[in-house]
């Protein structure tokens, strides 16, 4: 049944009855043209660009769990475009604007608000870093606004401007950034991919990844053999341990990330808000909840959970910036499972092996890419060949040094 | 989490740094091929589980540790100086 | 459909004025202080209560159920427990900046002027106008937002989402900066008790008398647990005297610590405990000097979870209308806090304790409207005793709704052959079982298992340290409770090295704890809840089943069930419990949900403690800040430091003004300025110079004793990590120096090579930074100065002490001091090295040396301005992007030695020709001011991405060439030189001409620096 408002009137006076499932619970079967192993967003995406931009409808996505378990259920739900440097810039701008089309694409509300993301900065150092970014943004014809400090008092008046420790200069703000509802984009890509065809199949975790001759012929999962013609991975957080199954080392390490809300409150900040002096970014849910996160833990983990000096420092510089959060309460924290890279970007591309496909290393910043990484993947998986916006994001970029390290930071996962 | 330094004794997490994987042996010399340097300074295990890993007690003595440590439940097996690591490894190579 | 309406009837309107004097107070009775009589007030009506109350005690003794509107429906609430596990009766507590939106009415204390207000409705608790959302209810079902609001399209930022904004969230944060300051203690024990009821008392008597180290926290402000709440014996004792008589006990232990009003929030790693200490909120005001809270981190080597259990309400029609209580605080308020809370109450049981409510209401003289069990068979002698005190007593029944608008009036009971009946009442006391509270063992992600005798989740096999006891672990009689957690407490003590002692368990009253839970009524007539706050109902569990959002995470994501400020503490199980029923599947094989810390919500404040404002971080001063600050130095926060940015004096109109005569004047005569920021690394032991040489990029084979060089540092990927200067002292003695910004990773990688990759040297490295300040005087008249302060033995001339020279001198008459002949300036310049303490002192010698010369202190924008005059790269240029090479520097890179980063430096990405090089930028319109940050672009481009040559780095106004001057990263910028192009800066709305030059805009040969 197609969503809209008669729909949902429609049934509010038939007690509901009607709705079916949002997407068929599949019973795998033994052979496909594709199998992409991940019922996250970015593989629920995939498979759903594979049918709507290819064509390509015998998809089966292969989720070990429930679809949407892993960090697109778990994330802060921040969307932007507002990167500084080439290789990441028409990507993301390339997600943004499918984000802003989404709902119409796909017939699901995944209240897509673009309420503004407002980075701060307390130097001169600073605001010339943002102001170089800025400007990369605006020549590729992106949205960037560089606010002096009385600019910023308007959008959040409410932070410490004077007294705090590391005095707030200004900013650099994308108003087409902003938030999505996390669970609905995972759901809604279900529902349009299962419309189209694909099979979405749940607690079916791969076990073994099949080759003859230099190319993968199918995989090993919990519900039985499977062939299938080509293979994407799509499985952020465990990247490391699909590829184990082929012997392939990947340039990622896997991190705990903690993020968390608090309880609901009455509207409080209408954007999304980055500390630049401490870690620490928050926005607020259509449900009242701050969302806020900061630094990854630091260490390797698949744990999903991690530890209170990083709850204490998050909790912090919070505090520094926004001193009226005293008396907020924290309601839950909880932890997702980082594909850290070695130099801070993502991995979309073909491997080695003749119709595997990879799509990985997306660090905390997955979400955000969720459209253009399923767009993009799915173009790679189709026509053997990496989909312009995302061409700099290959998997030999470590050998040649076309690095795209945004933080400068080097090989060294965690501090990206 | 708490990190038993061999010198400091049991501290919290907070007081060290992290690096990473304590495997990965560094290509040394002007011999070190290109391919083998990439792949120490790129490509990782990272396993699900036990998991040999450095990390830095820059708040307290300011050795390098290597803890072994299991990556899904966080258990510390073993935390050992990391220049005693170094050394022994060294030692094993010249035998 | 619901039965509600807007009409209000006679009896609503009395149910909003309720008697002011504490009516429904029994005579006596319960643990309050009837002595200490307190005003406070609810939605600006004011009411008394006692000390000891908590403000749902106090309001119910003042016949108050009313005190919320629920999220959704804005249907009216009222209070279901006497616990932490509260979901409906959240209050904003205290005005003003101390406003406290979200507060459990039944864990707040009551304080003499406590304010209290209900949250969610407008324009009154009484008459709220968005109660006409329940008249909607059909519409608003569980994920109805994800169907709809998407036309068009631009309408959902416009209009959808700010309405639907305003109508969610709860409570009304102050967003003031809170009064209030917050304290964090770190504490280490043996044995940690979690929980202060009898399983935890036991626990920590047990581990107490061993002689452990214990300590015990409890989230109420007084210790007994359910034996607050219910009359039950211990040997000869009532349960509260025994609890009494337990804390005398512990209190006389000396290594026995008690945090009451302490709630345990979270699990971590490796026993540690995050625990959050309420020291003042039962206050009006903290006293002085103390806290409003206090973060606990405890280290625990062994944890007794005795957290206890908490009731479960059965699910029916209009489960959510005020009245209807859970039976155990039903019993709560009775018992403890001697507040009947209905003059007729009923009570539906599924479980023999359900009974207990009976017994305690008759005995404080209640009446007893009707029991209804759920279970076929009923123990004989509780029926009768409920029916000679005239309730109506119906087996195999069940609640199928209930009437009633803001306060419960009726419920409608169906019996066992089905056919209904009306029974009034007031208030209707739940009783369906209990769940141990697994959270806290689920914080470390472990899942709890089914246990099918007590129809409910027990903790798992606990690893790290933690056992539970008591309720908390499934064992819910008093006797299992003193006895499990003696004996955890016992192991724990052993554990810790302690003798393992059990004492006699005194003996309790036999028990008869069995149940049988009915998950939700057969026949349900209005809305049934099962997750009150969020306004889950059972029909939407249905609609999600319907829908294919089965597993518990589906479940719970798509209603929100349990994602409450109460994270779903009474009603998750009911949700797994339904769609259970509707899969046909075991509880268990629906799944559990994973509880998350913490365990209730934790103020912000707590977790940060004094990290706030001025405080959130250290703050570095230089040696010289005293005199800086006495001669009206402008401050820079620069990392941890504050550095003296400048030094206005009288008559300068602008920082730009004084900036230049800084620079004029170092240029033309002398100028100091402090340069301790710079890390500073000590390098001593036989194979310094061979570890040297495999740490830096550029040869240092050479260097002899008494001379100083510039050192380039590679990261093992081949990018510059950071510059500095490295000082030969002595035979096998190095000083160098590290960038500011970088100076604690370049120490924390100098020791990884050092420890890791090459632990055969003998080298010892030992940070300085601290220990020595360090100044940098420059200018023509430097070492005229100078030799006004080191001893006069030193020669300092040129000839003795050329560029690059570096020695141990004196000064002062025998201080100890480090000279090097280096420039960032471009000027004669030195820097010099006292011994921290001398730092003051030296400065102000050399001020006073200088002052014949006409020297100036100058702070970092001179620097800066001066490095840039003189095309040196920093932080902006040696930004962990840019290779050797890129900075200019690739010639000085060594061909014949291995150093870190040698391999990866020649990566082709890294050596492409097209690469952005640094380059020096002056306008074409020299009145222009550049900035940094602005975009490279040709004269005749239009702007785009492909567009892009490069970008300014750094720019400064240069008083030297009168211009404003920059440099950066352009590509194939060096073979450019002479070359107009744009200076694209459209986010400061600018774009004008500009030249490519050389980087050095001053004494380009370099001569000054040599005189």
């Amino acid at each position: 049944m197609r969503y809209s408002l008669f729909s949902v009137l429609g049934q509010a006076l038939r007690g509901q009855k009607d709705w079916k499932p949002q997407w068929r619970d599949a019973v795998p079967r033994t052979e496909y043209d594709v199998v992409i192993i991940g019922g996250g967003g970015h593989g629920l995406a995939t498979a759903y660009y594979l049918a709507k931009e290819h064509g390509i409808t015998n998809v089966a996505v292969l989720e070990k769990n429930v679809i949407g378990s892993g960090n697109v259920g778990r994330n802060t739900t921040i969307i932007r475009s507002n990167y500084g440097l080439p290789g990441n810039i028409p990507f993301y701008e390339h997600s943004m604007k499918l984000w802003e089309g989404l709902e119409q694409d796909i017939n699901y509300n995944a209240m897509v608000s673009q309420r503004g993301v407002l980075n701060l900065f307390h130097s001169d150092g600073q605001r010339d870093a943002y102001a170089r970014r800025g400007n990369a943004m605006r020549l590729a014809g992106i949205d960037a606004e560089l606010l002096d400090r009385e600019q910023v008092r308007q959008m959040v008046p409410f932070i410490d401007f004077d007294n705090a420790r590391f005095p707030v200069k200004g900013g650099l703000v994308q108003r087409r950034g902003g938030t999505v509802r996390h669970d609905a984009v995972a759901w809604g890509y279900a529902r349009a991919a299962d419309e189209r065809g694909v099979d979405i199949v749940q607690n079916c975790a791969v076990t073994g990844i099949a080759r003859e001759n230099g190319r993968v012929v199918g995989v090993e999962t919990s519900r039985g053999f499977i062939r299938a013609k080509k293979i994407g991975i799509s499985v952020a957080g465990s990247s490391s341990l699909l590829a184990s199954m082929v012997d392939m080392r990947l340039p990622i390490e896997s991190h705990v990330l903690q993020a968390f809300v608090s309880e609901g409150l009455k509207p409080l900040i209408d954007c999304v808000m980055t500390f630049g002096a401490g870690h620490f970014y928050v926005s607020q849910s259509d449900k009242g909840g701050l969302v806020f996160g900061g630094d990854i833990d630091g260490y390797n983990s698949y744990a999903q959970r991690g530890n209170l000096a990083t709850i204490e420092d998050v909790m912090e510089g919070g505090m520094a910036l926004w001193p009226g959060l005293g008396r907020v309460r924290l309601l839950r924290h909880w932890g997702g499972i980082m594909d850290m890279s070695m130099d801070g970007s993502p991995i979309i591309d073909r491997t080695d092996i003749g119709g595997l496909y990879l799509n990985a290393g997306w660090c905390y910043g997955g979400f955000k890419a969720t459209p253009a990484a399923g767009f993009c993947f799915a173009h790679t998986i189709a026509r053997d060949e990496p989909h312009p916006v995302s061409a700099a994001y290959r998997l030999d970029r470590f050998a040649t040094g076309h690095l795209i390290d945004e933080k400068g930071m080097g090989a060294q996962p965690n501090l990206h | 989490m708490r990190i038993r330094c061999p010198h400091c004794g049991e501290r919290d997490n907070g007081e060290f740094s992290y690096l990473g994987d304590a495997t990965v042996v560094r290509p040394d010399g002007m011999n070190a091929s290109a391919e083998a340097m990439h792949d120490y300074v790129y490509l990782r295990d990272n396993p699900a589980g036990l998991h040999r890993e450095l990390w830095y007690h820059g708040a307290g003595c300011r050795s390098w540790l290597v803890v072994t440590r299991d990556t899904r439940t966080h258990e510390i097996r073993d935390v050992s100086s990391a220049r005693d690591v170094a050394l022994a490894r060294h030692t094993g190579d010249a035998a | 459909m619901t039965t509600m309406t807007l009409r209000r009837s006679d009896a609503d309107i009395a149910a909003e004025t309720p008697e002011r004097s504490q009516a429904y107070r029994v005579a006596r009775g319960g643990l309050v202080d009837r002595r200490k009589l307190l005003d406070f007030s609810f939605d600006g009506t004011s009411y008394k209560g006692f000390q000891g109350d908590t403000l749902a005690s106090a309001l119910l003794a003042n016949g108050v159920h009313l005190v919320g509107r629920s999220f959704k429906y804005h249907r009216p609430r009222g209070i279901l427990s006497a616990g932490s596990e509260e979901p409906n009766a959240i209050v904003e507590l205290r005005s003003g900046a101390r406003r406290e939106p979200n507060t459990r009415a039944t864990v707040a204390e009551l304080y003499a002027g406590l304010e209290a207000n209900s949250q969610n409705r407008w324009p009154s608790l009484a008459f709220d106008a968005l109660g006409i959302n329940a008249l909607a209810a059909p519409i608003f079902a569980a994920g109805f937002y994800y169907k709809t609001f998407m036309w068009p399209a631009s309408f959902w930022e416009k209009l959808y989402e700010p309405m639907i904004r305003r109508a969610a969230g709860l409570g009304r944060a102050a967003n003031a900066p809170d009064p209030d300051t917050y304290d964090r203690m770190h504490a280490h024990c043996d044995v940690l008790v979690i929980g202060g009821g009898p399983a935890g008392l036991s626990a920590a008597l047990t581990a107490g008398r061993a002689g452990a180290r214990v300590i015990l926290v409890d989230e109420d402000f007084k210790l007994g647990g359910c034996l607050l709440a219910e009359n039950q014996w211990i040997g000869s004792q009532a349960g509260v005297e025994w609890a009494a008589a337990a804390l005398d006990e512990l209190i006389s232990l000396p290594e026995v610590r008690i945090l009451t009003r302490t709630t345990l929030f979270g699990v971590y790693d490796h026993g540690s405990y995050g625990a959050v200490e309420r020291v003042s909120d039962h206050l009006p005001v903290p006293g002085a000097h103390a806290p409003r809270q206090r973060l606990w981190r405890i280290t625990a080597k062994r944890a007794v979870l005795a957290a206890g259990a908490i009731e479960r309400p059965h699910v029916f029609g209009g489960n959510d209308r005020p009245g209807v209580m859970l039976a155990g605080a039903v019993r709560a308020y009775i018992n403890r806090y001697g507040v009947l809370p209905g003059h007729k109450i009923a009570v539906v049981t599924s479980s023999d304790d359900g009974w207990r409510t009976v017994t305690d209401v008759l005995a404080a003289g209640g009446q007893i409207a009707a029991v209804i069990d759920t279970r076929r068979s009923v123990p004989h002698e509780l029926r009768r005793a409920a029916e000679s005190a005239g309730a109506t007593v119906v087996t195999d029944g069940y609640v199928a709704g209930t009437r009633g608008h803001l306060r419960l009036k009726a419920i409608e009971v169906v019996d066992s052959y089905g056919s209904a009946q009306t029974i009034a009442c007031d208030c209707l006391a739940m009783a369906n079982g209990w769940n141990p509270i697994v959270h806290l063992d689920s914080h470390l992600s472990r899942k709890p298992v089914w246990n099918e005798d007590i129809h409910a989740f027990v903790p798992a096999a606990m690893p790290q340290g933690m056992v539970a006891a008591g309720a908390a672990a499934g064992r819910f009689t008093l006797a299992e409770c003193l006895a499990t957690g003696a004996e955890a407490a016992a192991d724990a003590a052993q554990h810790c090295g302690f003798e393992r002692k059990l004492y006699p368990v005194p003996g309790t009253e036999p028990e008869s704890t069995g149940y049988t839970p009915l998950w939700r009524s057969p026949r349900i007539k209005g809305k049934a809840f099962v997750d009150f706050q969020n306004d889950v109902a059972a029909s939407d569990v249905e609609l999600a089943h319907r829908e294919g959002f089965r597993a518990v995470e589906h479940l719970k994501r798509y209603t929100t069930l349990g994602m409450a400020t109460d994270q779903g503490k009474t009603s998750n199980l009911a949700g797994l419990s339904i769609m259970a029923e509707l899969t046909g599947q075991a509880i268990p094989s629906v799944g559990t949900t994973v509880f998350r810390p913490p365990f209730t919500p934790v103020a912000l404040g707590a977790l940060a403690g004094h990290h706030r404002g001025k405080d959130f971080r250290a703050t570095r001063h230089v040696p010289s800040h005293a005199w800086c600050e006495e001669n009206g130095a402008v401050f820079v926060e620069t990392g941890l430091w504050l550095r003296p940015a400048y030094f206005p004096r009288a008559g300068e109109k602008d920082w730009l003004e004084s900036v230049n005569r800084e620079v004029n004047t170092v240029r033309s005569k002398v100028g100091i300025c402090d340069v301790t920021t710079l890390g500073k690394i000590d390098i001593q032991g036989r194979d310094a110079l061979a570890y040297l040489e495999k740490f830096t990029a550029n040869p240092f084979g050479s260097l002899p004793v008494g001379k100083a060089r510039y050192a380039i540092l590679l990261r093992e990927d081949g990018i510059v990590l950071d510059d500095g200067t490295i000082a030969r002292l002595g035979e096998n003695h190095y000083v160098m120096t590290a960038s500011t910004a970088n100076a604690a990773k370049v120490m924390q990688h100098m020791e990884f090579c050092r420890q890791w990759l090459w632990p055969e040297f003998d080298v010892q490295i030992a940070s300085i930074s601290e220990q020595w300040a360090q100044y940098a005087v420059a200018g023509p008249k430097a070492r005229d100065t100078l030799r006004g302060v080191v001893d006069p033995e030193f020669d300092i001339s040129n000839e003795a002490f050329p560029f690059l020279a570096s020695a141990n001198i004196t000064v002062g008459g025998g201080i100890p001091a480090r000279l090097f002949r280096i420039s960032f300036s471009g000027e004669l310049a030195y820097e010099i090295a006292v011994p921290a303490a001398y730092g003051d002192a030296l400065w102000r010698a050399i001020m006073q040396s200088g002052t014949p010369h006409g020297i100036t202190p100058y702070g970092s924008e001179a620097l800066s301005v001066m490095r840039i005059e003189k095309g040196h790269a920093a932080g902006a240029e040696i930004n962990g992007m840019t290779t050797a090479a890129d900075i200019g520097l690739g010639g000085m890179l060594a061909k014949k030695k291995d150093y870190i980063g040698r391999l990866m430096k020649d990566r082709p990405g890294l050596t492409e020709p097209d690469r952005p090089t640094l380059v020096g930028v002056r306008p074409v319109d020299r009145s222009k001011r550049l900035r940094a940050g602005a975009h490279i672009i040709a004269l005749d481009a239009t702007p785009s991405l492909e567009a892009d040559q490069g970008f300014l780095s750094s720019v400064a106004y240069s008083p030297s060439n009168g211009h404003w001057i920059g440099i950066g990263f352009i590509s194939r910028g060096p073979q450019r030189i002479g070359e107009h192009v744009r200076a694209y800066d459209p986010v400061r709305g600018e774009d004008f001409e500009v030249e490519i030059c050389s980087a050095v805009f001053v004494d380009p040969e370099g001569s000054k620096m040599h005189v």
